[in-house]
């Protein structure tokens, strides 16, 4: 035996924390693995799925005046009401049931799904019908006068959205998008249904093995929260970063070249 | 006005407009133009329909009926696609509609590098020429948050005039505005009436609508009253709706 490996061992007579020691020190390789996935998911999950919400809510404010054509309304309540359906479904059933019908339809159909796979496709469609209604409330929260300034110097209803109103939705409905991964961190556990190999799922092998659920899940539960504290604080601070300087520099004039001063809000220092 | 002859002089002209809210009726039959180098300000009491006017013309709010033209061209026609049309008319709003994720600088650069489809480098230097004009070319870092109402007002004047405009829409420019902080606004238009821009002003500046328009166009409840020079409207109003107006406007 090499000297760095630790020797921790638990029996019938070992209390609580000896076993959490023995099983973290002996599969702690397996509780980061599913960490890992768990993580992966998550992340994809919620880009994939905030894409989606993102495309479905600017599909669902686009504006149809009077003047559009009949093809063009006809199209756009077609495509709604597909959008609108879409949105119930996933928002209305249990994630762990969509899992299993989608995995298990998927094989009844004849394709067998990565379960990686599966697990990430599952949290993207059900992520993207929350997102949807995030980023049309987002939508239909800025100021109409942002639409109308935009229009007035002759910007296309795409250019507007573009340029002017999806830079602002998406800053607004960052902490709406952060909760969301928070959730996905802790909900791809119902995935464990669906013999996806996360955090949970492993936990679960650990603990059967040995039958001890209460000190394995204590690990479990200890690395969930891990996760999910590093994650808000990261996004905190890319919410903070996309606020913008609270400062900003007045130039000088062309006879002063660079007689700047800093200002904070209106008031100068 | 007596009779509507079309013409390419006017930079806008209004035949026949009409304008229903549900069953309320904001503009009935309104006949107007704007000829190229005129500075017009509309006045009238809240609700005469004056800034449903001004948005019915930059096709912010669609007419109900009667027809807009621009040279000539009749623009509900949809001979001409309704944002390259809104690109030639500037518009200043009461509430400055700066847009909130860009600062100054990029306020008045995203029209002309989106939709002008200028140069980075052509639309820099415009935007900073006409923020020098308006006194804002020291605070092209800034974000409107930062700004104050006078300030925002005037940068978003700039950003309208570098779309280089044919005519400049304002929709009482300095009602939102702290009373200390309409003159600087006042100022600035004032600048630009004399430099010759076709301005078409809705406003409750009386003293800025008797010396710096070429006409004053009185509107009440929905229907032009009174339109003739400045010194014959203040001094001299034919119209009955027209003195009581002013009475209560000037006796404040």
């Amino acid at each position: 035996m090499t000297g760095i490996v630790l020797a921790i061992t638990a029996d019938a007579d070992s209390g609580f924390w000896q076993w959490v020691a023995y099983l973290w020190v002996t599969y702690w390789p397996m509780f980061l693995r599913g960490a890992g996935i768990t993580l992966l998911i998550a992340i994809t999950g919620t880009l994939i799925g905030s894409v989606i919400g993102l495309i479905i809510g600017v599909i669902r404010t686009i504006p149809v005046g009077a003047n559009d054509s009949a093809l063009k309304r006809g199209l756009l309540r077609v495509i709604n009401v597909i959008l609108s359906a879409y949105i119930e479904v996933f928002r209305g059933t249990p994630m762990m049931v969509q899992a299993m019908i989608i995995f298990y339809g998927a094989a009844f159909a004849g394709v067998f799904l990565n379960r990686i796979l599966a697990g990430v496709l599952i949290v993207s469609i059900n992520t993207g019908a929350y997102m949807a209604e995030i980023v049309r409330g987002g939508i239909i929260s800025i100021d109409k006068g942002q639409f109308e300034a935009a229009h007035s110097i002759g910007m296309t209803h795409y250019k507007t959205m573009k340029k002017i109103i999806l830079p602002q939705v998406i800053r607004n409905i960052l902490p709406a998008t952060g909760n969301e991964f928070v959730i996905n961190i802790k909900d791809t556990s119902v995935l464990s249904v669906i013999s996806v190999s996360e955090l949970f799922f492993s936990t679960r092998s650990i603990a059967g093995a040995h039958f001890k659920f209460f000190e394995a899940f204590t690990i479990t539960c200890v690395v969930y929260f891990i996760l999910t504290f590093t994650v808000t604080r990261i996004l905190k601070l890319i919410e903070k970063k996309l606020e913008g300087s609270d400062t900003y520099t007045i130039h000088g004039s062309h006879t002063l070249v660079e007689t700047e001063f800093k200002v904070t809000e209106g008031h100068r220092e | 006005m007596t009779k509507n002859t079309v013409t390419q002089e006017n930079v806008i002209e209004v035949c026949h407009l009409r304008k229903n809210f549900g069953k309320n009726e904001v503009l009935k039959d309104i006949n107007f133009h704007v000829k190229k180098g005129e500075v017009v300000c509309i006045i009238g009491a809240s609700g005469s329909g004056k800034s449903t006017l001004l948005r019915c013309i930059n096709l912010l709010e669609t007419a109900t009926d009667g027809e807009i033209f621009y040279h000539g061209e009749n623009i509900l026609k949809k001979k001409m696609s309704g944002a390259a049309y809104r690109a030639k008319l500037g518009m200043v709003f009461q509430q400055f509609n700066l847009f909130n994720n860009l600062s100054v600088l990029d306020n008045c650069m995203v029209g002309q590098t989106s939709v002008l489809g200028r140069k980075k480098e052509d639309a820099e230097s415009i935007a900073l020429s006409y923020l020098e004009l308006v006194g804002m070319k020291g605070y092209i870092d800034a974000l409107p948050r930062q700004l104050s109402g006078g300030q925002k007002q005037r940068v978003a004047i700039a950003r309208a005039l570098s779309m280089e405009p044919e005519a400049l829409l304002f929709d009482e420019p300095t009602s939102a505005l702290d009373p200390e902080m309409v003159g600087e606004v006042l100022k600035v238009m004032k600048t630009l009436a004399r430099s010759g821009l076709t301005m078409l002003v809705v406003t409750h500046e009386m003293a800025f609508a008797r010396d710096v328009s070429d006409r004053v166009v009185f509107m009440d409840q929905g229907v032009i009253v009174e339109e003739d020079k400045p010194e014959n409207i203040f001094f001299n109003p034919k119209e009955k709706r027209t003195q009581e107006f002013l009475r209560r406007m000037l006796d404040e």
